[in-house]
């Protein structure tokens, strides 16, 4: 099997389902992909609101009567 | 540190110097296989953005242009697939100087619509290899594969076509001469 096997079948889709002759790109991307990378950025959270929420977790666990007085200031 | 060693270590602006350097390149293999400049586009920031997931995986040393091609063909394999085969094969780019009789048209979308129900990868080999004539080597470079089974592909594309076409009383050339 060669390159040039194929032929007729060649010709006819030729004939039919010409091949592409503009494949310049009219456009530069950059921006598009600026804005596909800015989308997908995963949320970053500071490293304070982590220690912060540690601080709040630690709290119910240590004391959990401020459970009742958090859920009526609320 | 070089280029491609900047971008594997996440650089941006190393990014987006091989992004201006292989755009052009990659758009124009995509838009060979989907045959529609909006799509192609589309799939081009797709595969860009696939090479920027994937840069810690990236061998610095090796071949930025053939790691690109390889992206482009599997991101435009996945739209092949995605797309229903039922929808129209799209042909923006591809002019047909001569206006069509009924009967021709009638004939051009049957063979268009045979072409269309190629399995995905069947249907990407033979639009490279029959329609753009792109090279056995390059096709296989390009799709991870070798180039005997670019042949094998190619082959069961041709004999799934001849027989669709066969089907639909589309005579090629080769059958009238039986």
């Amino acid at each position: 099997m060669n390159e040039n096997d194929h032929k007729d079948l060649r010709d006819l889709l030729k004939q039919n389902i010409a091949p592409v002759t503009h494949t310049e790109l009219r456009r530069d991307l950059w921006p598009q992909m600026l804005r596909r990378l800015d989308q997908q950025q995963p949320v970053r959270v500071p490293w304070f609101d982590w220690a912060l929420a540690a601080v709040a977790a630690a709290a119910l666990v240590l004391f959990p009567g401020v459970i009742p007085a958090l859920l009526y200031h609320l | 540190m070089d280029l491609q060693e900047r971008f594997a270590a996440g650089d941006l602006e190393a990014f987006e110097v091989l992004f201006r350097q292989h755009q052009k390149h990659v758009y124009a293999w995509i838009v060979r296989i989907v045959r529609d400049s909006g799509i192609a586009e589309d799939l081009t920031v797709e595969t860009f953005w696939r090479i920027h997931k994937s840069r810690a995986r990236f061998n610095p040393d090796g071949n930025f242009g053939a790691w690109a091609y390889r992206i482009a063909t599997n991101t435009a394999l996945d739209h092949l697939r995605k797309k229903r085969p039922e929808t129209e094969l799209p042909n923006d780019l591809a002019g047909h100087p001569n206006p069509d009789s009924a009967v021709q048209r009638e004939t051009r979308d049957q063979i268009r619509q045979a072409f269309n129900r190629l399995p995905a990868k069947y249907r990407l080999v033979a639009t490279l290899a029959l329609i753009e004539e792109e090279p056995y080597d390059k096709i296989a470079s390009a799709v991870g594969i070798s180039s005997s089974l670019v042949k094998v592909r190619l082959f069961r594309a041709v004999r799934m076509l001849r027989k669709q076409l066969s089907s639909l009383q589309v005579r090629t050339p080769n059958h009238e001469r039986k």
